[in-house]
């Protein structure tokens, strides 16, 4: 490994593969391969099955057809995909470190700790507050800090800048760039536009 | 856009896709039915008039020629719905799920005829048309089962999404049928020691036992029929929900 | 092992600091049972009859009522999605949470069961025996309680289903666990009733875990 790679060598490669629910199909004949190190971006109109893609690489889905393979990652080190989805499974009652702390414990304390990671984000001068006050922007900020305090290689964002400020979105770029130095790969759903070095588009919805 | 592309080679091959397993079987419907038919004329036939009344409970004992068939196929049809469940759970057989949705509601309907024919009998016999014994009570919560599974197939939107939980739950179901027979066979001795129901008689001699068989025949061909029908029509009727899915994406069919 | 300890402290936490719903299945509880001699009459040999069924039926009841809170509300807020991709298995997850179940449903309710034997009219031998049925047995409710929720969070509006679909599974905990503790056969019945019960809940906490963690996985595809 080189200096400041922190994952192995993979590829996430996928052939073949037809995304839906149930016998609903969404995007068909799929086949792409995203190595280490680089990022795929999906763009389409709503509905076109961006979110659905990202449900089944993360294993949430099943695929209705093809295949999926993360190359080279060993399935000893654990499970390799961060989802970050429409919602972020932030409940009230709970502080907004008890929270972390929480996620952190269920998915493997490998990366920073709790309180570093919020102070990474931006919510540490809140971190002992409950979570329910949390704004639609600071919840998001919530939820990408999951992706730091277990390291994982494969991260998947639907629409990570939606309800960020521009500050906030700056912050999530600037994760993606040392995530994917470090030697991850990312696939991210999203309208905007990412100042990411090596980013590839994918546009979905060109017809079943 | 059609993703099935089973190879069509084996007949186990050939029943796993939906379009085939309809054509190959429909010949076999008529046949069937007609078989039917005739095994129950024959049996009812032994029943009505070929058959001795019992000594004790003079004619009324002739519903037994229907209620024992009828406990004995809501039986015979949960174990048809566990063997459909491990097709589809284990061996991801495509029909599996359409045996077992089309088998609870048939299950159903014979357990409730055997409940409804049971109680027929026992108001003659003694007195009253319910009594709590053991046979009957285990009778009455396979029904509660069945028809929750049945709520539980309605209540999901995807009938694949449905199709593995229920069959998990039919599983479970199955396993924990046996406790809750032991179950309520201890709990009925403990409450009434004197009365305990038998359905089949003191003494089976060969007169009542020939109705009986062809009984057991006519019905368990009645149960395959059905049930070969109640999935022609779940296959149908699924084809139909995709149409009208794709019909209103705009695609073309 | 962390991991499954977090899981046991959120859900204690939400459960204790939220919105009174552990006094509220208490009251439920203690309410179905206190008034039951308004339904039968307040003959003191009677109640005394029929007070563990009474406390039976109520300590089930109650429990049911706790049904939808176990995992709806982590499948709608995105949570249910991160114990999928999480690293410890699903089955260890419902074990946490059937363990979590039955800390807040069920052990208040054996906690408060003295108060319902008091109006009940059970005399002090019938209510140590109570207390004990009800720990023994009240495990198997809440693991298939668990099971059935397990089942119905994909359904909307599903926590209606849940409480029908266990209550067949759920009959012979309650033969049991009245057994055991007013036998009509001697106390031979009630020392068979109670063992029964005891394997009853073990084998149900042992297996529901793994049936639940199937069902969750199936029902969200």
């Amino acid at each position: 490994m080189t200096h400041g790679q922190v994952h192995r060598a993979i590829t996430l490669e996928v052939s073949g593969l037809a995304c839906g629910h149930g016998d609903v199909v969404l995007a068909s004949g799929l086949t792409f391969s995203v190595p280490g190190g680089t990022a795929l971006a999906l763009r389409g109109a709503n509905g076109v099955g961006k979110s659905t893609l990202l449900l089944t690489l993360a294993g949430l889905l099943p695929p209705l057809q093809g295949s999926i393979a993360l190359a080279g990652y060993d399935p000893e080190d654990g499970p390799a995909f961060h989802h970050c989805g429409h919602r972020n499974a932030v409940r009230p009652r709970l502080s907004v470190l008890q929270t972390l702390d929480f996620w952190a414990a269920i998915n493997g304390r490998t990366g920073l700790s709790p309180t570093s990671a919020l102070d990474r984000l931006g919510l540490g001068a809140i971190a002992g507050l409950d979570a329910g006050y949390l704004s639609a922007g600071q919840q998001r900020r919530l939820a990408l800090a999951r992706l730091l305090v277990s390291q994982r290689p494969v991260w998947l964002l639907d629409e990570p800048l939606a309800a960020l400020d521009a500050e906030g979105q700056g912050l999530v770029v600037t994760l993606l760039a040392e995530h994917l130095d470090a030697g991850g790969l990312a696939v991210i759903a999203t309208h905007d536009d990412l100042a990411l070095k090596g980013l590839v588009t994918l546009t979905l919805g060109g017809g079943a | 856009m059609t993703l099935d592309d089973a190879p069509k080679m084996r007949w186990w091959n050939r029943l796993a896709h939906p379009g085939q397993f309809v054509s190959w079987t429909t010949p076999l419907i008529l046949p069937l039915t007609i078989l039917t038919a005739a095994l129950m004329a024959l049996g009812l036939w032994f029943a009505f008039f070929n058959s001795p009344a019992d000594y004790q409970m003079g004619d009324t004992v002739r519903i037994m020629y229907v209620h024992v068939p009828s406990a004995w196929l809501s039986q015979f049809v949960y174990g048809a719905m566990t063997v459909s469940a491990l097709g589809t759970l284990v061996w991801r057989h495509p029909l599996a799920d359409v045996a077992m949705k089309a088998a609870a509601p048939l299950g159903a309907v014979y357990t409730a005829m055997a409940l409804f024919t049971g109680s027929m009998w026992g108001r003659p016999t003694w007195g009253t048309f319910w009594e709590w014994d053991g046979r009957m009570t285990s009778t009455l919560i396979m029904l509660f089962i069945y028809l929750g599974i049945i709520a539980l197939w309605r209540a999901f939107d995807d009938q694949l999404r449905a199709a593995r939980v229920v069959a998990i739950f039919t599983l479970v179901g199955a396993v924990n049928v046996p406790i809750i027979k032991f179950s309520v066979d201890w709990w009925s001795t403990l409450h009434q020691p004197a009365s305990v129901f038998r359905a089949d008689g003191p003494t089976m001699p060969g007169s009542i036992l020939t109705p009986l068989f062809i009984m057991f025949f006519a019905f368990t061909f009645l149960s395959i029929t059905l049930q070969l029908v109640a999935m022609h029509t779940e296959v149908r009727r699924r084809r139909v929900a995709t149409l009208e899915r794709k019909a209103v994406r705009g695609e073309s069919a | 092992m962390s991991g499954f300890l977090g899981i046991v402290r959120r859900d204690l936490r939400l459960a204790l600091t939220g919105g009174g719903e552990m006094m509220t299945l208490l009251l439920f509880f203690v309410i179905v049972g206190a008034i039951t001699p308004f339904a039968v009459g307040p003959d003191q040999a009677l109640l005394a009859r029929i007070a563990p069924g009474i406390v039976w039926i109520a300590a089930f009841l109650a429990m049911l009522l706790g049904l939808d809170r176990l995992l709806r509300p982590d499948r709608e807020d995105g949570t249910l999605a991160l114990y999928r991709l999480a690293d410890l298995p699903m089955a260890a997850i419902i074990a946490a949470k059937v363990i979590v179940y039955w800390l807040t449903s069920a052990l208040p309710l054996i906690v408060a069961s003295p108060f319902l034997a008091l109006i009940l009219a059970m005399d002090a031998e019938a209510f140590w025996r109570t207390m004990v049925s009800l720990l023994l047995g009240t495990p198997a409710l809440a693991a298939f309680g668990t099971f059935g929720a397990a089942v119905t969070v994909a359904i909307r509006r599903g926590g209606l289903l849940a409480p029908i679909l266990i209550a067949p599974l759920c009959v012979p905990v309650l033969i049991f666990g009245v057994g055991a503790i007013a036998p009509m056969g001697g106390p031979d019945q009630a020392q068979a009733a109670m063992l029964l019960l005891a394997a009853l809940s073990l084998m149900a906490v042992a297996l529901a875990p793994f049936a639940a963690a199937l069902a969750i996985d199936w029902g969200e595809e």
